[in-house]
């Protein structure tokens, strides 16, 4: 059988499946070395309390336990550290490795316990003994700021962005909405929770720090600064990341430093319990945002406060999240004015940081439910007022005065208009809107809904690559990329199979191993495809050549009448005739070449959720009947995997909007710590959804025109619900806070 | 703590094992027997990521110790493909694209292929109820539902 000329577009198998469906895959707790130590976490049962004393000697005596640590025991390591420059007011707020005199989570590392076994490492880890003096915690970002310790406030930060004129807008506009908006706390809660083994080469001086996963690079600089030794960071198979899994927490030191100290390699698995409250939770936040708006439901100008509830720390993402928040929040509107103000705030809870579509989620949330409130306020169509709103194609690519991480925002390419249309089209929209009306006079409680939104992809500013084949004929592509189970592999070896003219399932796919490549991004914020994926697609243009010219010197011709097809030097004119393999153009030593990506501003795709839901009037209970993505991805490397990607974003998306909440009593205890608390959606509430990608508007950015998909399925869920449940109960508004839980539906209903 | 000596059959192969007997049956898999493609997501019985056969019924094994599994046939996803011929039900899931990570991949294989050894032409209904028994964060489930129907009829 002919092997295809093109790869790009295509939806192959992925290369990750037969390893993973055989169940020899390496995840973390899979690996194992030789003479390891178990550790355990004693963690805080209390949400804030000074520690007077601990008292380890019980733990420390118990047969089988080699050590027992508190932070007396690491006085010389910092506390974890941004990954990127944070501002300096953050700095107080950073985690200690292990909680040093005041306890601020319920859940916080007090203790480890290193032993032979992990059953005793966690019988003894029970054994170690607090004396504590109980605070009160701080509960609730929408509170007065507080106290994080004395002298030092619980609001380090108030970010402000704004543009245009405000004021006026509102001294002068035909009507002002504001609403008072809730998202719950929720997270992303992969199925593998956290893990990390490391071991000490003493003759190399090196830490070798295995389960890493999401940004492999990064973390290795970040350690490296903290344990001051030469760290490599090996990322195996990882169980989903979403953004909650790879950043570095205190057992990824403590392992570090333990293999270190005594020599031995020392592994370290999380159990579901200590995730639930250890691992990066997410969301939480409240906004009071208001528009105002011309009598055609023209929105002049969108002013938002908000309050950011940080939880007890801030971890490796510093703000990012409210400024996220922030530089999204117009979405695919116009917004000629535009003013936000965000208090950063902390609490005793699990410290909070990004989850897939972080910030968007919250903020397309907030737009759109304001957006369905000026078409209810000016008895307007909820289309329609959409429609009146959007940047059009002829305005892009549009820059507004606005920032996001780091960058300005500029969207690149987008014509929202003809999405919208397709969308409509596609889902029904006006039959929908009939036939449930006609449903809902008939006694049922169902309705439709949607929400628009703009995503932001492939971060700069630089990416690098390395191809090479050998003597055999292996192609290898050596990235600083990681596979959080996304399909990175098979993506990357489609572009580079598209570049170089040979068959992807015969290219091998290096990530997250920091040995290997000087650098790397990880994959994070739907950067990979963009950025690695051309740096790989120029990296093997560049092989190409020099493939090109070795043969072409061998069979006595020019480069340019030669082409590569599965792998064969063939002549362009005279496909049939004498051909070479790569294998022997690249003679006994190989042939390699470089490539690097470098771009200013992000790719902006964007999209629109329609949902159809019926509530059940008895429980509160809400279905999900037919539910649309459309997303405009500029171009599709593999369009099965990026269905697969909205699909799966779109059940986490569900999951927050309906079912999962990190609660927390008036104590600060968590109540959310196992999964009969904490609700993941099964099967049984996640319907089959229809996905509409288009390739409208590529990326002007770069080479491919790639615009990311991993957070498309996630951004409008909650926008596109709660509009559909006003619709239902024939409520218009009614929805301010999400997760729609039956139990707040039914005081909706009774409302 | 007192080891007790026992065997353990898996996948048509005994263990001989002495262990503590209050191991559970999912570490002992994994630790004991080197088999690490039985997961543990949860280790209290929800996500179902380490769901094994035992004597034709899918069974958590972080809810079992291991004794409790003496003389019975235990059934891991090592043993599906043959050598490096997947199983048939291993080919529908890469065909239908219904998993990213893996993770829950052999729990989900294991409780689908006792389902349908049970009941080669299980409804439609009963089988998205059976697979509702899992937890998957990665696909939402749509494919995975798809990679098993598909094999249930390809099998009629």
């Amino acid at each position: 059988m002919s092997v295809p000329r093109h790869f790009i577009g295509r939806s192959v198998p992925r290369l990750e499946d037969e390893v993973l469906l055989k169940g020899s895959g390496r995840f973390a707790a899979d690996i194992s070395f030789p003479n390891q130590l178990y550790m355990r976490v004693v963690r805080s049962s209390n949400a804030h309390a000074r520690i007077i004393s601990i008292d380890s000697v019980a733990a420390c005596a118990t047969p089988g336990v080699f050590a027992v640590w508190t932070s007396d025991d690491i006085q010389d390591i910092p506390p974890i550290d941004f990954r990127d420059p944070a501002a300096e007011a953050l700095g107080p707020y950073r985690q200690p490795v292990l909680a040093n005199k005041t306890i601020r989570y319920v859940g916080e590392p007090i203790a480890v316990v290193f032993a032979e076994d992990p059953y005793l490492a966690e019988d003894a880890a029970e054994l170690v003994e607090f004396n504590l003096e109980e605070l009160l915690p701080l509960r609730s970002a929408s509170d007065q700021p507080g106290e994080f310790e004395e002298g030092i406030g619980s609001e380090p930060l108030v970010l402000k962005s704004a543009y245009g004129d405000c004021q006026a807008a509102f001294d002068t506009a035909y009507a002002v909405i504001e609403l008072d908006l809730t998202i719950g706390r929720h997270s992303a809660v992969p199925l593998e929770t956290r893990g990390a083994l490391a071991t000490y080469d003493p003759q190399k001086d090196l830490i070798e720090l295995f389960g890493a996963a999401k940004v492999p690079h990064r973390n290795r600089n970040t350690l490296m600064r903290m344990l001051k030794r030469e760290v490599h960071l090996h990322e195996g198979h990882v169980g989903g990341g979403f953004g909650v899994r790879g950043e570095i927490y205190p057992e990824d030191v403590l392992v570090c430093l333990a293999a270190l100290r005594f020599g031995r390699p020392v592994k370290w698995i999380e159990d579901r319990y200590e995730h639930l409250m250890a691992a990066n939770q997410s969301r939480g936040q409240r906004h009071v945002a208001k528009v105002a708006v011309d009598a055609e439901g023209r929105v002049l100008a969108l002013d938002d406060e908000f309050f950011h509830d940080q939880g007890a720390y801030v971890r490796t993402h510093g703000a990012r999240v409210p400024e996220l928040t922030m530089g999204m929040l117009p979405g695919p509107y116009q917004i000629p004015s535009f003013r936000s103000e965000a208090h950063f705030r902390l609490t005793n809870k699990t410290p909070a940081a990004t989850y897939r579509a972080p910030g968007r989620f919250e903020g397309s949330f907030v737009r759109e439910r304001l957006m369905d409130a000026v078409a209810e306020k000016l008895g307007l169509d909820r289309v329609e007022v959409r429609r009146r709103n959007l940047v059009s194609k002829e305005e892009m690519p549009f820059a507004r005065p606005l920032s996001t991480l780091g960058t300005e925002v500029v969207l690149d390419s987008g014509d929202y208009a003809l999405l919208l249309d397709k969308a409509m089209e596609r889902f029904g929209w006006t039959e929908a809107s009939s036939a449930t009306r006609r449903r809902r006079m008939k006694g049922e409680s169902v309705g439709i809904g949607l929400g628009f939104f703009v995503e932001k992809t492939g971060l700069g500013p630089t990416d690098s690559a390395h191809v090479s084949v050998n003597r055999s004929g292996v192609v290898e592509i050596i990235t600083g990329g990681a596979s959080l189970g996304q399909g990175f592999e098979t993506v990357m070896a489609q572009i580079c199979a598209e570049a170089l003219g040979v068959d992807y399932t015969l290219i091998s796919v290096i990530h997250g191993q920091t040995d290997r490549i000087a650098n790397g991004i990880g994959a994070h914020a739907s950067r990979a495809t963009v950025m690695t994926g051309n740096a790989v697609y120029a990296a093997a243009l560049n092989l190409r050549t020099k493939l090109l010219d070795s043969a072409a010197a061998l069979m006595q011709t020019k480069a340019a009448m030669l082409d590569i097809v599965d792998g064969q030097i063939i002549s362009k004119e005279n496909a049939a005739g004498p051909s070479l393999s790569i294998a022997v153009a690249a003679g006994d030593e190989g042939l390699s070449a470089e490539g690097a990506f470098h771009v200013d501003h992000m790719a902006y795709p964007y999209g629109i959720h329609m949902a159809q839901i019926r509530v059940d009037q008895g429980t509160g209970a809400v279905t999900v009947e037919r539910y649309l993505v459309a997303y405009d991805v500029g171009r599709a490397v593999n369009p099965k995997l990026v269905e697969g990607q909205i699909v799966g974003g779109f059940a986490q998306g569900l999951g927050g909007t309906l079912f999962e909440e990190f609660l927390y009593d008036d104590q600060g205890q968590p109540l959310s710590v196992t999964f009969a608390d904490y609700l993941i959606p099964t099967l049984s509430e996640i319907p089959e959804i229809d996905i509409l990608v288009t390739e409208d508007a590529p990326s002007p950015l770069n080479p491919l025109g790639i615009k990311g998909a991993g957070e498309a399925g996630t951004n409008a869920v909650a926008a596109a619900i709660a509009s559909a449940i006003d619709d239902a109960i024939g409520k218009p508004g009614a929805v301010t806070k999400i997760p729609v839980t039956p139990q707040r539906l039914m005081a909706l209903l009774q409302d | 703590m007192e080891k007790l000596d026992f065997t353990l059959n898996i996948n048509g192969s005994d263990y001989s094992l002495s262990i503590e007997p209050r191991r559970t049956l999912a570490d002992v898999i994994r630790e004991d027997c080197c088999l690490t493609g039985t997961h543990t997501g949860c280790e209290h019985g929800v996500c179902g990521a380490c769901t094994v056969i035992i004597d034709s019924e899918p069974m958590r094994s972080c809810l079992l110790f291991a004794v409790q599994a003496i003389g019975k046939s235990i059934r891991t996803v090592e043993g599906l493909a043959d050598g490096d011929d997947l199983h048939p039900l291993q080919k529908k899931f890469t065909e239908h694209h219904a998993l990213q990570c893996g993770f829950c991949t052999p729990g989900f294989l294991m409780l689908a292929l006792s389902a349908l050894e049970r009941d080669p032409d299980i409804s439609d209904e009963a089988l998205r109820e059976m697979l509702s028994s899992n937890l998957c964060r990665c696909t939402g489930y749509t494919n995975i539902v798809r990679a098993v129907r598909s094999y249930r009829d390809a099998g009629k």
